[in-house]
């Protein structure tokens, strides 16, 4: 990765801790010696609306902005707020979900979410299992976190492990827990460090 | 040392190095977060913040600092800009004692702004003010800096022209530290009503004299490095060579972005001063190209600028902007990528691979009330009760929710207060029942003076207040209505039904609307009133309520 660009896409439903996420991540790619640029909304669109953050780091960055069809990783903490995010990938990128549902009005039941998910992202068909199947990602990061952690709210600390774990994210492991470390208020901060090296076993 | 920050702290970081004084503002997305650190920070710092009670009145704490010999930082979102115009306009001509930057912020493709998308480069051609236009963190900080000492240097305000790609970008910023002030900075008034009065005959030899300053400012601006070109090495396509870019604000870092991707060096001119524009550096620049691509956002001001000037540098040149790449939403890589191939004629490799996705028609996930908002209590009711044919005024803050699935109540929505001051319009002209809903932090900034007007007419709408205790969808700044003030210092709690009284509204309840009957049977009552009535709806607002209980329990 040190010649490319990296290229993330997080999405997820407003209140459920993506600004933290992307907070955390910016700070460890500084960490990690790279020049970082990210773009977040505030205000309506964070009111239980669709939330979207583009982070790029590597060794120059111009656009806070991934264009479309260039993002390396898309990373969801809710099923619908990935795949309605997949424009910004192609065929190779790596896309991680949250396998949790925060249902919308007229929205698609479950089943058909993961069908989709996994024609475009070309997945060998398994669409119940859990792993990882070439490049689609759906983990139970929520109910996880809910069952060892007793907090739901967790999940994306849980995803962040998990893509630095399995290397869906070039960020070094040190280099993250010493942004938790920098980032979270004392209180919270041995929760967050729980929930993202959980994703280790 | 270098940070991670948030374009709207590395302004505050700038304006800190800088010595600001004195900050005052309205909260409005994409700005509040300048307004919430100073906030945050003021007192440790010794310096003054306060959230105004709307942006004109903040505009003009911010002169009076000036004028008393303080540096003053007045922050802001673009409306806010319309709400200050009255007096930036008369602020121009006196121009300043000590220095004042102004942070406007954008937000181009109505992320979080209901009324337009409004371009507030339009007020520094209107009020001969000069402009800068960050595009990343490390520019905001810079410029904040340099928007001092420009201000000082000329005694004008300068404003800080920001949109949410730049405001709510995070990028690495060197930052040169600050040393912490040990007391609060108190200035004085020396009388100068030459300077600070505008009053005929003098206005128009002040206009004069403002001129005649905008001249300096321009000869400024030619030699600054804020306006460079970047990107100049021969390209290996002969028709490449004949092509420049000028861009101004986030645009010059998708320009960048794209001539990367499409691996291209083309010389970019980058404008950070809007106003006043360097002529001369924009005609030399344009002379040695055929074609010229302008990026900027929203309106096409730069443009047309570039269209007068051509006139004379370069009569054949052939200018694209807004043809190719829209007068509407914000810009980004791909639209100038696209906008390159059509000049270039190039054909530029693009995976649709995108779209699959997006024919999928996946349903919006609008904004919504939080779980437990008071507000759940109030629309449904609202909506339930109301009479066949009621006319629903719809107000800025949470209240625009309202006019959102499930509720969709709203038959309009203008700008902050208007709710009531159509609603009153409406009521004159028809015999329908209208029912106007506007929140606490709204019925302070542009409320009152609607209120005024419709008991002084004679009107009678329904009008229910929303008062959750704070100003909320811009993340819970302090108002009149609560009893702090920014730097949570206690302060008289102005209370809503006083003033209404005051105002001459002869029927006003006060009640919790979680008391389901006692709402219905007050909306019922009030909607018979033939003068104007004023139900207040007082229920803190739930994420409030949720932080205060975890507070006390620490």
């Amino acid at each position: 990765m040190t010649n490319k660009n990296f290229n993330l896409i997080i999405s997820g439903v407003g209140g459920q801790g993506l600004i933290t996420l992307l907070k955390i991540i910016t700070e460890s790619a500084l960490i990690d010696g790279h020049d970082v640029k990210s773009s977040e909304l505030h205000g309506l669109s964070q009111r239980g609306g669709s939330v979207l953050a583009h982070i790029r780091f590597g060794a120059k960055i111009y656009s806070p902005m991934v264009s479309e069809g260039k993002a390396d990783l898309i990373m969801s903490l809710e099923l619908l707020e990935g795949l309605r995010y997949l424009g910004f990938g192609n065929k190779e990128t790596n896309v991680l979900i949250n396998r949790y549902s925060l249902p919308v009005l007229g929205g698609l039941k479950e089943e058909e979410i993961l069908k989709s998910l996994s024609r475009l992202q070309g997945n060998r068909g398994s669409t119940t299992s859990s792993g990882p199947d070439k490049n689609l990602y759906l983990v139970e990061a929520s109910k996880i976190c809910k069952e060892k952690l007793q907090k739901e709210v967790i999940s994306a600390l849980y995803l962040l492990g998990y893509a630095v774990y399995k290397k869906l994210i070039p960020l070094k492991e040190e280099s993250v827990l010493k942004a938790i470390e920098k980032l979270i208020p004392e209180k919270y901060l041995e929760l967050n460090k729980k929930a993202f090296k959980l994703a280790k076993a | 040392m270098k940070k991670v920050l948030l374009g709207n702290e590395a302004i505050v970081q700038g304006a800190l190095e800088a010595g600001v004084d004195f900050v005052s503002g309205y909260p409005g997305c994409p700005a509040a977060e300048i307004g919430d650190e100073f906030g945050r920070i003021a007192k440790e710092n010794n310096i003054y913040a306060e959230w105004s009670t709307n942006e004109k009145v903040a505009l003009e704490a911010a002169v009076g600092a000036s004028f008393s010999g303080l540096r003053a930082l007045v922050n802001m979102k673009s409306f806010g800009a319309n709400v200050c115009l009255d007096s930036l306009l008369p602020l121009a001509y006196t121009g300043t004692k000590a220095p004042m930057v102004i942070v406007i912020a954008d937000d181009p493709s109505c992320h979080s702004s209901a009324q337009s998308e409004q371009d507030s480069r339009a007020f520094a051609n209107m009020s001969h003010i000069p402009m800068l236009e960050p595009s990343d963190a490390e520019e905001c900080y810079e410029f904040t800096k340099l928007a001092f000492e420009i201000s000082e240097k000329f005694n004008t305000p300068v404003i800080l022209r920001t949109t949410t790609r730049v405001a709510h970008q995070r990028s690495v910023v060197e930052l040169a530290g600050y040393k912490k002030r040990d007391q609060l900075k108190k200035g004085e008034f020396v009388k100068n009503p030459h300077q600070f009065s505008t009053m005929p005959p003098r206005t128009l030899e002040m206009k004069k004299e403002l001129l005649d300053k905008i001249e300096k400012i321009k000869q400024f601006a030619e030699k600054s490095n804020l306006n460079f070109i970047s990107g100049n090495s021969p390209s290996p396509k002969a028709s490449a060579r004949q092509v420049g870019i000028i861009a101004s604000g986030v645009s010059y870092l998708h320009v960048l972005e794209a001539l990367n991707e499409i691996d291209l060096d083309l010389p970019v001119l980058k404008l950070g001063f809007f106003y006043p524009l360097p002529e001369k550096k924009i005609k030399d620049f344009i002379k040695k190209f055929k074609k010229v691509l302008i990026t900027e956002e929203i309106d096409g001001y730069i443009e047309d600028e570039i269209i007068k000037l051509a006139k004379d540098a370069n009569p054949k040149l052939e200018i694209y902007g807004k043809n190719l790449l829209g007068d509407t939403g914000e810009l980004n890589t791909e639209k100038i990528t696209v906008a390159f191939s059509k000049i270039l004629k190039l054909k530029i490799k693009n995976e649709p691979y995108g779209e699959q996705a997006i024919k999928l028609e996946i349903p919006r996930r609008t904004a919504k009330l939080c779980e437990g908002c008071p507000y759940w209590h109030i629309f449904p009711l609202l909506k339930r009760i109301a009479p066949e044919g009621a006319v629903f005024g719809g107000d800025i803050g949470c209240n625009m929710i309202a006019g959102l699935p499930p509720h969709s109540m709203h038959d309009y929505l203008f700008s902050m207060g208007a709710s009531l001051g159509i609603s009153h319009g409406v009521k004159k002209s028809t015999n329908q029942k209208v029912i106007s809903i506007m929140g606490d932090g709204t019925f302070f900034h542009a409320g009152i003076p609607a209120l005024i007007n419709t008991t002084y007419n004679k009107s009678n709408p329904l009008i229910i207040i929303t008062d959750n205790r704070i100003t909320a969808m811009t993340g819970h700044q302090q108002n009149p209505g609560m009893g702090k003030t920014a730097m949570t210092e206690d302060a008289e709690e102005l209370k809503i039904e006083e003033i209404a009284r005051a105002c001459g509204v002869k029927h006003i309840k006060v009640l919790d609307p979680i008391n389901v009957k006692e709402f219905e049977d007050t909306v019922k009552e009030f909607l018979e009133k033939d003068e104007v009535s004023i139900i207040i709806c007082k229920r803190i607002c739930a994420l409030l309520e949720k932080r205060q209980s975890a507070q006390q329990y620490d």
